[in-house]
């Protein structure tokens, strides 16, 4: 169930080798590479005293964690329109690390996300503001976490399906807010929340899946919009929508796994947003819970092929989590030198809880059992817990 | 932050809250609405708290005016990421009929400061609809790659107006510039695939063209995958497939027999390989034992990260040949699969 490290000696090899021709691109990643050695370094270091290593600072996590479920700094300005973003990322962290927050908070919570929502239908980035398919996903993720009656009824579904008809475009694809920008995070959203919450109907998505495919690039990963470059980020929105429809085999599904299985950084062992770009902390997630869902595309085609690992060197992405991405007071980060925040903590967590569960029985915990988070539902990102709870609600209530 | 010199500096006139302002007396500003336990509560500066009381009574009382004007300026200012002040900024704009051409100065101004925003670039995108003139989009898309030629923003803007608007004429000039400078840059790579897609279909001489001019940009850099993944883009685009051109065939044999193992070459390699397979026309080169093994040393030596994905393919070209044969324990792993997929759940979960 534990397993070891990559031994740290024999990854000078993979190195970035510049061929005599130096770039902006090769001296950022050279850059980035060695201040990724030197933490491999002090590690290999550590391993010596302490067999554990690399150990996941769940407590650390949880005190940061719970600090801002409360208080955020002026700082967080610039996020005062993601508010139930900030709710999810915190709740959904904390679900992973197994802390469980109690019932009095857990009203409160509920209580502000419902101050959140529109009477127009949807949930806004704070109190008074416009609905946004964004705010909304995060919203309804969050109080799925919650898992309490009280929270779930929060939701009121007749105007959240009236909402995401308001922002549906007539090719498929969704606008994040009336008269706002179009991209393949709003399908995304749309069709999560619809699923989730059990008012998805086939007229709402007509034509979502063509416009999805027409985002899939000639790199095999998805684009926010068609023409542009495949990008992590997109690429999960395009994957896990093509999955809500259950038509993940329109897509170039062999060309998409190429594309993200070459998003794992040889040295650093994390992944990377897009071709030649850096790794980074939130992509284990983006990129990682993609490996779960191609997983069974793959074993629908063929089932002789696939194996009970995913895809993708599910010890080497832990291992830079550990101990590249992780700050000594709490929070998770994006690469070594930037500093903690809740949208890495949440989505580095997330990323380490699909390299550390793949079947049944087939966990691969890197720095011991202590290490294990709790499992994330891929297709949504919430955990299966809370997945399982949040459809035995929704799914005994009549349809609209 | 709090260096009080650089204000003796600035010729900024001090900051006179809302609050304190005559002119804005006959408005009773509005707090925001967090209830009586606030969560994920942001310590807001005096200043953010000011700006947002008023800019709330205003969207509340639906005032369409110059001051109005003027405070969502001062909160888009604090906090650019606000959709819901620029949307209610452009229903004053088109009440006031205000000149456009001053709002696009101005969305400059706050694209140069905040180039990572969705709003700012939406904001410029629906100005530039109402005016119906691209002509300053591609000089801003510049300026900005320029600092940041990977913003994915701009690229999206610039991707819109050449589309919207037909620029598409010197745009591959553009792209090979940024190409000159950085091998490496993936989104010129793919802007360069965009033009070629939107302008032509990529007909025979085309693709020779770019074939051409890949392969000598993979010569420079041979373990660039951008330029390897442009190569097979454009392959793909072409009736025959990745394998049949002869240029990129000898190109890639000829990069192998010098000793290159660039993971890039070798993943191709198998991919010509299974095409081959494919067609039923293995040649004594691409075949089946030859991307088994060009799949095992990429998973043992020259991109150990990728070994499953590696196995993973070799053990698929393996099955092609070997159809008909699935054994019993991988088809209970596809049942498990496909039970825990039936009830929505990707992964079951396991009692510890
Ligand atoms: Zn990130």
């Amino acid at each position: 169930m534990t397993t070891n490290a990559r031994c740290i000696e024999a990854l000078g090899c993979e190195r970035f080798d510049e061929e005599n021709c130096s770039t902006k691109t090769s001296e950022e990643q050279i850059k980035v590479e060695e201040s990724v050695e030197e933490l491999f370094q002090l590690f290999s270091k550590k391993l010596t005293i302490d067999i554990n290593a690399p150990s996941l600072y769940r407590g650390k996590h949880v005190s940061y964690l719970k600090k801002c479920l409360f208080y955020l700094p002026n700082s967080y300005e610039c996020l005062d329109a993601s508010r139930p973003w900030l709710c999810y990322w915190i709740l959904h962290s904390l679900e992973l690390l197994e802390e469980t927050l109690d019932a009095e908070d857990r009203s409160k919570i509920a209580l502000f996300i419902g101050r959140c929502q529109s009477p127009d239908g949807g949930f806004g980035g704070g109190p008074g503001q416009h609905p946004h398919l964004a705010p909304t996903y995060a919203a309804v993720n969050a109080l799925c976490t919650l898992g309490t009656e009280e929270a779930f009824s929060i939701i009121n579904r007749e105007t959240l399906q009236k909402f995401l008809w308001s922002v549906r475009c007539a090719n498929g694809s969704f606008q994040m807010h009336v008269g706002g920008e179009e991209d393949i995070r709003g399908v995304y959203c749309a069709l999560s929340v619809a699923r989730l919450t059990n008012i998805y109907c086939d007229k709402l998505f007509e034509n979502s899946a063509k416009w999805i495919i027409s985002c899939q690039t000639y790199e095999g990963g998805f684009a926010g919009c068609p023409g542009l470059e495949a990008h992590g980020g997109y690429a999960f929105c395009g994957l896990a929508a093509l999955c809500l429809l259950g038509k993940e085999h329109l897509c170039d599904i062999r060309g998409l796994l190429r594309w993200v299985a070459h998003r794992q950084m040889r040295f650093e062992g994390g992944f990377q947003g897009r071709t030649n770009k850096l790794v980074d902390g939130c992509y284990s997630f983006w990129q990682g819970g993609a490996f779960p869902l191609l997983h069974k595309a793959l074993a629908d085609e063929d089932s002789t092929c696939v194996s009970t690992n995913w895809l993708f060197h599910q010890e080497a992405l832990q291992e830079y989590i550990l101990i590249c991405c992780q700050n000594s007071l709490g929070g998770l980060l994006d690469k070594p030198g930037k500093p903690r925040d809740i949208y890495h903590t949440c989505y580095t967590l997330s990323g380490l809880s699909v390299a550390q569960h793949c079947f049944a029985g087939q966990e691969k915990i890197v720095g011991g059992l202590q290490n294990e988070l709790a499992r994330v539902h891929p297709l949504y990102n919430i955990s299966q817990e809370a997945y399982i709870n949040a459809s035995k609600f929704f799914y005994n209530l009549p349809p609209l | 932050m709090t260096d009080s010199g650089s204000e003796d500096l600035s010729n900024e006139p001090p900051i006179i809250f809302y609050k304190h302002r005559p002119e804005w007396d006959d408005v009773t500003p509005v707090p925001q609405d967090d209830g009586p336990n606030p969560i994920v509560a942001i310590a807001y500066s005096e200043l953010f708290q000011d700006v947002h009381d008023y800019f709330r009574a205003v969207l509340k009382s639906g005032e369409k005016s110059e001051r109005a004007l003027q405070l969502t300026d001062d909160a888009l200012d604090l906090n650019p990421a606000n959709y819901t002040v620029w949307q209610y900024r452009r229903e004053i704009l088109k009440h006031l009929e205000k000149d456009l051409q001053e709002e696009l100065t101005y969305v400059r101004g706050v694209i140069e400061r905040n180039a990572k925003n969705y709003q700012v670039w939406h904001h410029r995108r629906v100005i530039v609809e109402w005016l119906q003139d691209p002509s300053h989009e591609l000089e801003l898309t510049e300026a900005i790659l320029s600092r940041d030629d990977k913003n994915y923003h701009a690229w999206e803007h610039r991707q819109w107006v050449i589309r919207t608007f037909k620029l598409y004429d010197n745009e591959l000039e553009y792209v090979d510039r940024l190409l000159t400078e950085d091998i490496r840059n993936n989104s010129a790579w793919n802007q360069r695939y965009f033009v070629l897609n939107n302008t032509s279909n990529f007909p025979a001489d085309i693709i020779d063209r770019e074939i051409l001019y890949t392969i000598a940009k993979i010569k420079k850099v041979t373990n660039n995958e951008s330029a390897w993944n442009y190569l097979r883009g454009v392959l793909e685009r072409s009736d025959y497939g990745i394998c049949e051109n002869s240029v990129v065939k000898q190109f890639c044999e000829d990069l192998y027999a010098s000793g290159n193992r660039s993971p890039y070459l070798l993943g191709f390699m198998v991919e010509m390989c299974e095409e081959q397979i494919e067609k039923g026309a293995g040649d004594s080169f691409y075949n089946l034992e030859q991307a088994v093994r060009l799949c095992d040393s990429l998973a043992k030596e020259y991109d150990t990260v990728r070994k499953e994905y590696w196995n993973y393919i070799a053990r698929c070209l393996t099955n092609k040949r070997n159809s008909h044969c699935n054994n019993g324990s991988s088809k209970a792993l596809i049942e498990e699969m496909n039970s825990a997929a039936s009830d929505g759940t990707i992964v079951t979960s396991v009692d510890e």
